[in-house]
């Protein structure tokens, strides 16, 4: 089968239609996803394929679509819900928490929630308040879900695939910066990533950059300018931030012994906290450098007109590397 | 229970709906409002020419790049200036993103509200002594307030009352249930007030509940709902004016339905057309709230082809005075996005300032130089 350039909407899109054709317990619903297709039309063309039975709006509430979705997990079908934006998600959090998450263990195994929450994630396309908050620190701290966030459109699909099949619930995270950025060319036929491993975006000998979403670009554009510097950067895409793959954590900063992990998240209890007592504990004797962190501030993520003050970009990543360089 | 709408139109599972000026411009004199004299609403016709008029302004303002989101009320203008002219200027506006009209009708300067838009908090700091809330953008999520804000009130004696204003969609969160409950077992002085739009984003009112009514739901609340003609400024003004007496009275809460139509798109990000009939949208247009009101006020005598032109011509220059005031607003600053995050700033927060603001000024020396960062 032939290859297609997509996008990562375009990526999701076909992912989600392929799994809908092959087992017809996937149901796609959320508000605006039917008729509309999503407001970012990831869920374009579904409802026309597959009926209103299993793509369709939903009455505007969060806490009823997650909800329900755990009800329809736990007999038998396979939800995947839309929040419309990462800030709405709020409002269905407490069913994500309380049940989704820990149904397998209260009921010893009994029931299970094999469902996929998908969520519009972080900034950096100037959207209105609550439309671009960076909350995955805040679900990998739940025991019980997973948590994870494609940056290619190749990646997307494979990702989203492994998340319908997962026997967990799974709250996937699309960095709507990178929606429609780039087109990727992305297989017809169907391939799986599995949840949890990390990918080599580019190797390197003197600092590893750890990060995900949008932010493996700045680290990629960072990594282009300490080059010029003489700095070999390697980059890897965590992918998954629950669970994390210390696995790879572990052997590429073995390999560079500097390690700059960056995320638009706020700082404190991020990311990469977790990530850095990951090495700390393993390789503490092995490291050249403090690790740097370069992430978000403590703040709310301001109105549009503040948010480049907000976000990391290039510039703050090759400040870390730098100074994780002595430079 | 209160006045003769009250009576008359709720605790009864029908749909009536409270009218007093039809589409046509036909004026039913017996249940008009006193105060609602033929200067008051041509005063009150002149305030939605100009909300129009700045709601226009604003669309324009976001196609040409100068505002970042915008979301438009045309259409749904009696509604917002009736129900808040039935208001004390202490009395709580609780706004869902779509109340341009009550937001500047109760105190807040037209450049405040589109500095929102515009992407900065400032937007959301009214004068002193306006009591509105910010604006709420997770849907439904405000309603509750206006419960704590109307119940804080009643407690300390003040002569203050709460509005909620919320669309059909609200209506479908769980916060809706106990924001309407606790105002009823609690009786605190609070309106509800759905703009009962039909549509949230795509999805039509009918995907939001099975109910007959919204009004209806008010019901197994105990306190009253009604279903009113949300582009009728007299109906509005007028069920609002008895809600507002019941409240201080402190006979409790009321819902307001005010049926109308979102004649722009939910926001300006949004494209409407993609889910809604062309035919539907110009069904609507002989609703229009602004229309039967010019029927109404020609037939006085008060108004024209040429008044309007009048009306528009007077409020031009204002418009784009505002609009250049709120394009001239200065951006955000690094204290800005900081400063306002606790009372005090804490020691990690202050370090990240101070870390934000050096290395901002780096980034301006490097690109002064044609550089990267080497």
């Amino acid at each position: 089968m032939a290859n297609q350039a997509l996008t990562l909407v375009g990526a999701l899109n076909l992912a989600l239609k392929q799994e809908m054709a092959r087992d017809p317990g996937v149901m796609v619903f959320g508000e605006d996803v039917g008729v509309e297709g999503g407001v970012f039309r990831v869920t374009e063309g579904l409802q026309k394929l597959y009926g209103v039975q299993r793509c369709f709006d939903t009455p505007l509430a969060e806490a009823g679509i997650i909800g329900t979705a755990i009800g329809l997990a736990v007999n038998g079908m396979k939800p995947v819900v839309e929040m419309q934006f990462d800030g709405f998600f709020m409002e269905g959090i407490a069913q994500m928490v309380d049940h989704a998450a820990r149904m397998r263990n209260r009921s010893r195994g009994a029931f299970t929630v094999p469902m996929v929450v998908r969520i519009p994630f972080a900034g950096g396309i100037k959207a209105l308040e609550h439309h671009s908050e960076s909350m995955e620190a805040f679900f990998g701290h739940i025991p019980g879900l997973k948590v994870v966030i494609p940056s290619t459109p190749f990646d997307a699909k494979g990702m989203l695939i492994a998340a319908i099949r997962d026997p967990d619930p799974v709250i996937f995270l699309e960095p709507k910066r990178l929606y429609r950025a780039f087109k990727q060319e992305v297989p017809e036929e169907e391939y799986f990533i599995p949840l949890g491993k990390a990918a080599l975006i580019q190797d390197g000998t003197d600092v590893t950059l750890f990060a995900y979403g949008s932010m493996v670009r700045e680290c990629q554009k960072a990594a282009i300018e300490a080059h010029k510097m003489g700095i070999s950067c390697m980059v890897v895409d965590l992918r998954s931030i629950s669970p994390l793959d210390r696995e790879a954590i572990l052997y590429s900063v073995e390999k560079t012994g500097r390690v700059v992990v960056v995320h638009e998240a706020a700082r404190t209890f991020g990311a990469a906290g977790e990530i850095s007592t990951i090495i700390y504990d393993r390789l503490y004797g092995k490291l050249k450098a403090p690790i740097e962190r370069v992430t978000g501030f403590d703040i709310a993520m301001p109105l549009l007109k503040g948010e480049d003050l907000y976000l990391v970009d290039s510039f703050r990543v090759l400040e870390g590397i730098k100074k994780v360089m002595g430079r | 229970m209160g006045g003769m709408f009250l009576e008359k139109y709720t605790d009864r599972l029908n749909t009536d709906m409270v009218q007093i000026l039809d589409q046509e411009g036909n004026l039913n004199e017996s249940l008009r409002p006193a105060e609602l004299t033929d200067e008051v609403v041509l005063e009150l016709y002149k305030k939605m020419v100009f909300c129009r008029m700045c709601n226009d302004r604003a669309n324009k303002m976001q196609r040409s790049g100068r505002m970042g989101t915008f979301t438009s009320i045309e259409g749904q203008e009696a509604l917002q200036l009736g129900s808040e002219f039935a208001l004390k200027k202490q009395d709580w506006i609780v706004p869902a993103f779509r109340e341009l009209a009550v937001m500047w009708a109760h105190g807040m300067p037209m450049e405040k509200i589109y500095q929102y838009w515009i992407g900065n908090e400032w937007g959301s700091h009214p004068p002193p002594g306006v009591h509105i809330l910010p604006v709420s953008i997770p849907v439904g999520s405000q309603m509750v307030h206006g419960v704590g804000l109307s119940w804080a009130a009643k407690l300390q004696g003040k002569d203050e009352i709460a509005v909620n204003y919320f669309g059909d969609g609200a209506t479908s969160e769980g916060d809706f249930h106990e924001a309407m409950n606790f105002a009823g077992v609690f009786k605190t002085p609070t309106i509800f007030i759905c703009q009962n739009n039909q549509y949230a984003i795509s999805t039509p009112r009918g995907i939001q509940t099975a109910s007959k009514t919204i009004a209806q739901k008010a019901l197994g609340y105990g306190f009253p709902g009604v279903l009113v003609d949300g582009n009728d400024l007299f109906a509005m003004y007028a069920v609002t004016k008895e809600a507002e007496v019941r409240a201080r009275k402190g006979d409790g809460p009321t819902f307001i339905e005010a049926y109308t139509y979102r004649f722009g798109d939910h926001t300006t990000a949004d494209d409407s057309t993609k889910y809604r009939d062309k035919m539907e949208v110009e069904a609507w247009r002989p609703k229009d709230p602004m229309k039967r009101l010019q029927l109404y006020l020609g037939k006085k005598g008060l108004w024209s082809e040429k008044v309007e032109e009048e009306i528009r011509a007077g409020f031009q220059p204002e418009v784009d005075a505002i609009t250049e005031r709120a394009i001239a607003l200065p951006g955000q600053t690094v204290d800005e996005i900081f400063d306002y995050t606790y009372a005090e700033l804490p020691q990690a927060l202050a370090e990240q300032k101070a870390y934000l603001k050096a290395v901002l000024a780096k980034k301006t020396a490097v690109q002064a130089k044609g550089g990267a960062n080497g």
